[in-house]
């Protein structure tokens, strides 16, 4: 599903090295988690995929389903089926969140050749999934993330994500600064997405949410790059021990 | 003995400027009229004689350089031919008054009797011994003098040959809607409205098309005690004709005012709104959204003075400039020392999508009460690139992300047209524009 080799990562306006020749390799069906201290780069690796701007690549490739991410436009990338929920979702006013939303949706399906969705059907999606993610109707109507809290504004990227329903979905500490219930809610939003074609990259602190999203596979990442992958074990140490030993131990 | 020119003294230079004025006066061969209108005319020359045409060292005109406007022969301008459906107002049920290059034309008109309506032709009515628009013709541009003069205001109250004179007497839902069509590349042309609506009374007026290769409208509203007037004006397509608009209002006790005007393209536009509140608990908003790109100046001049207490203004003013374009905004807010609780907000903003366009804002308060509420702000700024990443990141093209932030960003002003069909059919006229120009 995704495909990434040897991603070296610098600044734009700085010459600074963030990636460091970083490898992961994700396959469909799977769910990912990334952990590692702040400042390794994490959400770095997020907003290139996604194609953020400010950045320079200097090496490496990230392939989705074969096709080069490095070389879209980051609207074809969320066509091709990537999702990035922002660690910190974006307000944007003057522009309603369902509006935003039915744009965002018949917008991938014309990129597809598809159909676009008429408004019978979209209300009749968005209200269900809102429903199933306690959002109100009353926040579907205001502009986005404006106002928005912020279990309110993690929940809001979920509910984009089950609309434009993604093959590839990158979560950027998603969970960070959420209640136990909200944090439930969002781990339920991902669960209902799970299926044998669709891929998850959690990028996450918290060995709890992990408790509700099983992860196949663990990987740390410091310094640019993974230093150790392997099971759901992986968590539970970093949560009892920290990453210092972990991150030590692969360079000494 | 020096022979270089002294600089000329601010009292010479007001007689140069004055006698200019007046040359230039006595080769105009001014519209006559036996009646009333007659009267307001000579009226309105002898005042545009002791005040003089603008010049560009003007404090007022420091930002929007009046010679295309004053010159003595108007820059001819291409007509822009648009098709039927692109014409704002299609669909709206409202009382059609059609102008061709300034002249009323009744076949393309509707029938202009309709109830809790009476609506005259500036140019019949004019010549009558009597009649209600002759308190508020002129009389409004004249207090409108001071305290800056605006002398192409006097001229158009001397100049103008049409018009209609609207009087509202209830409340009316269907708008009154002026239609300002052009033939002639080179056509000139100065109209002046008088509209009053009288207490409780409440109508909407609508105003658009490209009007004339240069054009000078002015409008006077008195808006009698609990009346309300609802004004939205889109200001044609036609890109290199020119022109300045004069709305002059009155506000008595607890009357209301909501005016809007959108403007696309245009060499030279300054539309001047001048707002009296006179009785106490009025309300006035002032709004504007214009979009320009290249060869495009675009001049909102407001004026609002609180002159009785516990009243409410608001002007928002948004502009999205590309490709050279040039926004001024010059607004004012007056508070007199009677005004006590006013309430008062001023806000203008630009987009600049590109580095060679700008906007040029001076927003002022002036406030001789002690106990009012004032705010005003001016900004000018990029579309913001982490909304325009969220936005593609979610699959929307760079373009069509582009195009929802600058929906965005007028969204402010539009908010001011309080009827939502209205408001609709502008907000499909800024689509358009924005589908024609690249992102
Ligand atoms: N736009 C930027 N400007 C300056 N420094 C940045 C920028 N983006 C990331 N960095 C730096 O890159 C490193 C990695 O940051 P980040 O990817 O946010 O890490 P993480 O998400 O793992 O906490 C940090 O040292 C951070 O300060
Ligand atoms: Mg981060």
């Amino acid at each position: 599903m995704l495909e990434i080799t040897n991603l070296h990562v610098k600044l734009e306006e700085e010459d600074k090295a963030i990636l460091k020749g970083l490898d992961l390799h994700v396959e469909p069906g799977t769910v990912h988690a990334i952990m590692g201290p702040n400042g390794s780069g994490k959400s770095t690796l997020a907003y290139v995929l996604a194609g953020r701007e400010g950045y320079t690549v200097t090496e490496g490739s990230a392939r989705l389903e074969g096709a080069e991410l490095l070389e879209m436009e980051p609207e074809e990338r969320a066509a091709a089926g990537l999702f990035l929920a922002f660690q910190y979702p974006v307000e944007i006013p003057g522009v309603g969140n369902m509006t935003f939303l039915r744009t965002a949706v018949n917008a991938q399906r014309k990129a597809r050749g598809e159909p676009e969705m008429s408004s019978g059907e979209f209300l009749k999606a968005v209200r269900e999934k809102a429903r199933e993610l306690k959002i109100d109707a009353e926040m579907l109507k205001r502009p986005v993330n404006v106002g928005f809290s912020g279990g309110e504004k993690k929940r809001n990227e979920i509910l984009q994500m089950a609309m434009l329903e993604p093959r590839m979905c990158i979560l950027d500490e998603t969970d960070s600064g959420l209640d136990v219930d909200a944090m439930k809610l969002v781990a339920q939003g991902v669960n209902a997405l799970r299926d044998a074609g669709r891929a998850f990259l959690v990028i996450t602190h918290y060995q709890r949410l992990l408790d509700h999203i099983h992860p196949d596979v663990v990987h740390i990442m410091a310094d640019g790059r993974m230093v150790k992958s392997g099971g759901p074990e992986l968590a539970l140490e970093v949560e009892k021990n920290g990453y210092a030993d972990i991150v030590g131990e692969v360079q000494a | 003995m020096s022979t270089a020119p002294r600089p000329l003294t601010r009292a010479a230079r007001r007689a140069a400027r004055l006698e200019a004025t007046a040359e230039r006066l006595d080769r105009l061969a001014l519209p006559q009229s036996a009646g009333w209108l007659g009267r307001a005319r000579e009226a309105a020359i002898e005042r545009l004689r002791g005040i003089g045409l603008p010049e560009r060292r003007d404090e007022y005109w420091r930002f929007t350089d009046p010679a295309k406007l004053i010159a003595e022969e108007a820059a001819p301008a291409e007509v822009f031919r648009i098709t039927d459906e692109a014409i704002v107002f299609s669909d709206i049920d409202r009382l059609k008054i059609v102008f061709v290059d300034g002249v009323f034309d009744p076949d393309a008109s509707d029938d202009l009797s309709a109830e809790g309506l009476e609506i005259a032709r500036l140019s019949e009515a004019g010549a009558t011994d009597i009649h209600w628009a002759q308190e508020i013709y002129g009389a409004l541009e004249a207090r409108g003098q001071a305290p800056v003069p605006r002398p192409l205001a006097a001229l158009n109250s001397a100049m103008a040959d049409d018009g209609v004179l609207i009087r509202a007497t209830g409340k009316v839902a269907r708008p009154v809607s002026l239609i300002y069509r052009r033939r002639g590349e080179q056509a000139e042309v100065m109209l002046h409205h008088v509209i009053r609506v009288e207490p409780g009374a409440e109508m909407t007026l609508l105003e658009n098309g490209p009007v004339a290769a240069r054009y000078s409208i002015t409008a006077e509203a008195c808006i009698a005690e609990g009346g309300m007037l609802h004004h939205v004006r889109a200001q044609g397509r036609d890109h290199q004709r020119s022109g300045i608009t004069h709305f002059f209002a009155r506000l008595d006790k607890g009357a209301g005012l909501k005016s809007f005007t959108l403007s696309a393209n245009g060499r030279v536009l300054r539309n001047e709104a001048v707002v009296w509140l006179d009785g106490e608990g009025g309300s006035a908003h002032v709004a504007g959204a214009a979009m320009g790109a290249g060869d495009f100046h675009h001049d909102d001049t407001v004026f609002v003075t609180h002159a009785a207490p516990g009243c409410e203004s608001r002007q928002v003013f948004k502009k999205v400039l590309r490709d050279g374009a040039v926004g001024v905004f010059q607004g004012k807010i007056l508070v007199e020392r009677a005004a006590q609780l006013t309430d008062g907000y001023q806000i203008s903003q630009s987009l600049l999508m590109d580095e060679n366009s700008q906007f040029l804002a001076k927003p002022e308060l002036e406030i001789y009460a002690d106990d009012v509420k004032c705010s005003h702000g001016s900004t000018s700024g990029e579309i913001d690139p982490d909304q325009l990443f969220y936005l593609r990141s979610r699959g929307l093209p760079e373009k069509e992300a582009t195009n929802l932030l600058v929906l965005a960003f007028m969204a402010q002003a539009l908010d001011e047209i309080a009827r939502e069909d209205l408001a609709e059919d502008i907000r499909a006229r800024l689509e358009g524009w924005l589908a024609r120009h690249r992102g």
